[in-house]
Parts: structure tokens; C-alpha cells; sequence
């Protein structure tokens, strides 16, 4: 009897260990950016439909905002787009928009197309910004506070589950404690 | 007929080996210490949208550009320590292939010794109990237990 207990009871544990693995990893190949909980990083960049304007981070201080990266050459941005028509509509929090290596001509055409739902949308030509943004794959969504801090991030399509469960809180949530 | 095969074969080869050579990454820098540390760099930071390649080996856009800070970097001076932390201050330690020793992982590191470890404890007590026992053994003559 003892003979087995000892094997048994490890067995169990491991089982007991994988089974925890595996519900607990939802977000299976996310990777977790180092930037959560740190100052956004910074930029200055040209706008794509104010000629001659540049907007920097700076100026976005100071109230909530999304930062949203696409390209019209990708096609889950497509698949977002009708969700931040809603989030414009909505009037929660301003979009502003990173163009991340695309065309200024196609992206214009596209928010002309499909809808505007930035509030501002800023050209990242050269694709440096999105770097320093840790940006792996439109599209992206960054959450940032007034303080200019990135408090969470969302990779892939924005959808109405991500806008409630994770967005939204953290707004409320903040408007409520201050 | 066999000497014709070979010579196939090594052309085949020859052709494979040009074509790997020129590859994607095109790359050259002046100063051959400087193109060796691109070459090492590049091949041990992991391309995030593939994941399981290198930079050096992907034919993404975002690995294209990864490159090109490595070797902007390398010019401007920065050192190989310096670079991979800028990578994995923005994509985190992720993107290094080759993960670095931590007290976050220091139980990963240390759990196989110290398995052995206490495999070679059991080992030794087993050993010990059997010897014992045997030396209990009144019906067993003395020679047996020296061999």
C-alpha cells in the first residue's frame, strides 16, 4: 500500500499543477509587455490629416487615452474598426491612432471609406515609434492615464468583451477613486 | 555513372549554399569585428511576430527593422549588453532566445541539481538499509558480505 502511495500522491500534484497551467493560461502566446505600469514612451509625429502639425506625447498628457496601432494592410484592423466607430460614439475615451508603416494616401482613403473614429491619428512612416512601443502586430491597443502611465494593453482585434471586461473598469474604476 | 551522380550532387550543393549565403539579410558592415556582432546579435534575438525565428532569419517587415537598429546601434558604439537590454526593455525577455539567470527562474536553473541531489540521498539510504539488513542476516556466511 505505502509502496504506492508516495508515486500516487506525486502523481496528483503534477496533475493538480498542469490542470492550473492550463486554465490559467487564456492568453496563450501573449507576451506580457514590459512597458505595463511604466511611462508611455514618448514621440513626435507628423498627423496624418493636419498638414504641417505634429503631435507629441506630451500634448496627450494629462487625460485618458487609447492608442491605437493599424495599417490599412492589415486585415484585423478591418475587423476592429466597426468596435472603435463604437468607442468614438460612446464618448468614454478619445482614440488616437498610430499609422504604423503604411501608406499616407490608403490610410486617408480608408478612414474616409469606413469612418474616422480617432480623435487624432499620428504617421509612424519608418515604424521606430511602434518599436518603442513594443508593438509586435497590428492591431494594438494601449491604455494610458493621465499621468502617462500605460495601464493595460490589448493585442489583436478590439471587441466589445475587450471594451467591457478590461477598458472600461479601469476608467470607471479611476473615476470613481479620484 | 557514380562519378557523374557526385558531381550532381555537389553542384546541387554548391547552388543550396550560394542561394542560404545571400539569404534575406544582405547586411554588410565595414568593420568585420562589428559584422561578426551583428551576425551573433541578430541570430539570438527572436522575431515577435514569428516567434520561433531569429531576426536574421525572418522575412517579416518588423525583423527587417529589428535588424536595422541592431546595426545602427552597433555603429553608434552601443555594446551587445547594451543592445539586448533596449530589445527587451520594449518586447521584454521574450525576445532574447537565450534566457538570462534570474531569481525568478533561479528554481528552473537549480531544480535539476537538486534532484540529483536527493536521488543520490535515497540512493545512499537504500544502499545503507540493504547492507545493514544483510549484516543482520545471521544465516549468511561472512565471505558473501565482503565480495
Amino acid at each position: 500500500m505505502n509502496r504506492f502511495l508516495i508515486p500516487l500522491g506525486v502523481f496528483a500534484l503534477l496533475a493538480v499543477v498542469l490542470v492550473i497551467g492550463i486554465f490559467h493560461s487564456p492568453d496563450k502566446g501573449i507576451i506580457v509587455s514590459p512597458l505595463l505600469g511604466k511611462p508611455a514612451p514618448t514621440f513626435a509625429l507628423p498627423a496624418l490629416l493636419e498638414e504641417q502639425r505634429t503631435v507629441s506625447t506630451q500634448e496627450l498628457k494629462g487625460r485618458w487615452y487609447l492608442l491605437n496601432v493599424w495599417g490599412t494592410w492589415c486585415g484585423e484592423c478591418r475587423a476592429e474598426h466597426e468596435m472603435l466607430l463604437k468607442v468614438k460614439q460612446s464618448g468614454t475615451v478619445p482614440l488616437i491612432g498610430m499609422d504604423w508603416k503604411d501608406d499616407d494616401v490608403q490610410a486617408r482613403a480608408w478612414l474616409v471609406q469606413l469612418g474616422n473614429p480617432y480623435e487624432t491619428v499620428v504617421v509612424d512612416r519608418d515604424g521606430r515609434a511602434a518599436i518603442d512601443w513594443g508593438v509586435y502586430g497590428a492591431p494594438e491597443t494601449f491604455l494610458v492615464n493621465p499621468a502617462g502611465i500605460i495601464v493595460y494593453k490589448h493585442v489583436g482585434a478590439l471587441t466589445d468583451e475587450v471594451w467591457t471586461r478590461e477598458i472600461l473598469p479601469r476608467l470607471t474604476g479611476a473615476a470613481v477613486k479620484s | 555513372m557514380r562519378r557523374r551522380a557526385q558531381l550532381a550532387i555537389g553542384a546541387a550543393c554548391a547552388v543550396l549554399w550560394a542561394l542560404s549565403a545571400s539569404g534575406l539579410d544582405t547586411t554588410v558592415l565595414a568593420d568585420p569585428a562589428l559584422q561578426a556582432r551583428y551576425v551573433a546579435l541578430t541570430h539570438e534575438l527572436r522575431c515577435m511576430q514569428c516567434q520561433n525565428e531569429s531576426i536574421a532569419d525572418s522575412p517579416v517587415d518588423l525583423a527587417a527593422d529589428l535588424r536595422n537598429q541592431v546595426r545602427e546601434q552597433l555603429l553608434a558604439g552601443k555594446s551587445d549588453e547594451q543592445i539586448r537590454n533596449w530589445m527587451s526593455a520594449r518586447y521584454g525577455e521574450f525576445i532574447l532566445f537565450r534566457p538570462r539567470y534570474s531569481w525568478r527562474n533561479a528554481w528552473l536553473w537549480g531544480a535539476p541539481g537538486a534532484l540529483l541531489l536527493l536521488g543520490a540521498l535515497i540512493c545512499w539510504r537504500i544502499v545503507r538499509t540493504r547492507t545493514t539488513l544483510l549484516a543482520q542476516d545471521p544465516d549468511l556466511p561472512e565471505e558473501d558480505l565482503r565480495s
